[in-house]
C-alpha cells in the first residue's frame, strides 16, 4: 500500500509557499471534480467547458491568499464551478436549465456523490500502483481489458479477476476507515 | 454510515473521468505564466525559427537567448513542445 496523499489543507498550505509541485498536485488532485461538475451537472460543451475549467483554476490561484478555511478547499471549487458554469451558460444565452443551477435536491445530491467519488479516489492513491491503473484505466477511462493488459504487460484474460481482486481490497481500505474512525469517535 | 460494496465503488470510480490531459496541463501552468512562461510561449508561437532551436535543444537555445529560466518552467516548456 502507498502513504496517504497529504491532506487538502497541507496542500493548499504548500501553495500559499509557492511551491510548484503543490499548485501541480492540487489541480492533478481536484481536475476530475471540477470537470465532472461541468460536463456531468451542467452538461457544458467541450468549449464551454475547457473555459470554465480555467477559469475555476484561475480565481483558485488568485484566492489562495483569502480562503478562510484551507480545509474547506473542495467545496469552495465546487461553489466556485456552479458559479462559472451558471456565467457560462447565462452568457450563451442558453435556455434549458439544469438540476445544478437551478439548486434542487438533485443538484445537492450530485454534488455529494462527486464528493463521496473524491473520497474514493483518494482511497485508491492508496492502493498499489497496478491496483490504480487497473481500477482508474477500466471505471473511469473506459478502456477494455486489452488495452489495460497491453500497458501493464499482463493477459487480457487476468485483468477481470484482477479487478475484483483490487476492488475488494479498496473497499477493504475504506471499512478499515470507517472502523478507525469510528473507534476514534468513541475515545472523545 | 456508507457501506460499499463492489457495484457501489465500481459506479463512484465512474463518476469521475479524467478531464482532457491538455487542459489539466495548462491549468498547472498558471503561477508560470507571469514568471516567463506566457513570455515564452508567446515568441514560440511568432517566431518558427525560435521554436525550431528549441526542440532541437532547449536548454542550449535559451541561454543563447539570454533566458535565465526556472526549471518548471523550462518543463512547462518541454512538455509544450512534446506535444506540439
Amino acid at each position: 500500500m502507498n502513504e496517504p496523499p497529504s491532506s487538502d489543507a497541507a496542500l493548499v498550505a504548500r501553495c500559499r509557499a509557492g511551491e510548484q509541485a503543490a499548485w501541480n498536485e492540487l489541480v492533478e488532485r481536484f481536475s476530475r471534480y471540477v470537470y465532472a461538475i461541468a460536463v456531468r451537472g451542467f452538461r457544458l460543451s467541450d468549449a464551454d467547458a475547457e473555459d470554465v475549467f480555467q477559469e475555476v483554476f484561475a480565481r483558485t490561484y488568485e484566492h489562495l491568499d483569502r480562503l478562510r478555511d484551507d480545509t474547506a478547499i473542495r467545496p469552495w471549487l465546487a461553489q466556485t464551478t456552479r458559479r462559472c458554469c451558471i456565467d457560462r451558460i447565462r452568457a450563451s444565452g442558453r435556455e434549458e436549465p439544469t438540476e445544478l443551477e437551478l439548486g434542487t435536491d438533485e443538484g445537492e445530491e450530485l454534488i455529494a456523490r462527486l464528493d463521496e467519488a473524491m473520497d474514493v479516489r483518494a482511497a485508491l492513491d492508496e492502493l498499489p500502483e497496478h491496483c490504480r491503473e487497473i481500477l482508474d484505466g477500466f471505471f473511469a477511462c473506459d478502456e477494455s481489458y486489452r488495452t489495460i493488459g497491453d500497458r501493464l504487460g499482463l493477459p487480457a484474460g487476468t485483468i477481470a479477476s484482477r479487478i475484483s481482486r483490487c476492488l475488494a481490497k479498496m473497499r477493504e481500505l475504506l471499512e478499515g476507515r470507517k472502523v478507525s474512525s469510528a473507534a476514534s469517535g468513541e475515545l472523545r | 454510515m456508507t457501506t460499499y460494496d463492489e457495484q457501489s465503488l465500481a459506479e463512484l470510480l465512474a463518476l469521475l473521468p479524467p478531464a482532457p490531459t491538455a487542459w489539466v496541463r495548462a491549468a498547472q501552468e498558471l503561477p508560470l505564466l507571469d514568471k516567463g512562461l506566457g513570455e515564452l510561449l508567446e515568441r514560440v508561437e511568432a517566431d518558427a525559427e525560435f521554436k525550431r532551436r528549441l526542440i532541437a535543444d532547449l536548454e542550449t537555445a535559451l541561454e543563447a537567448e539570454g533566458y535565465d529560466a526556472d526549471p518548471a518552467i523550462v518543463d512547462a516548456l518541454r512538455a509544450r513542445l512534446e506535444d506540439a
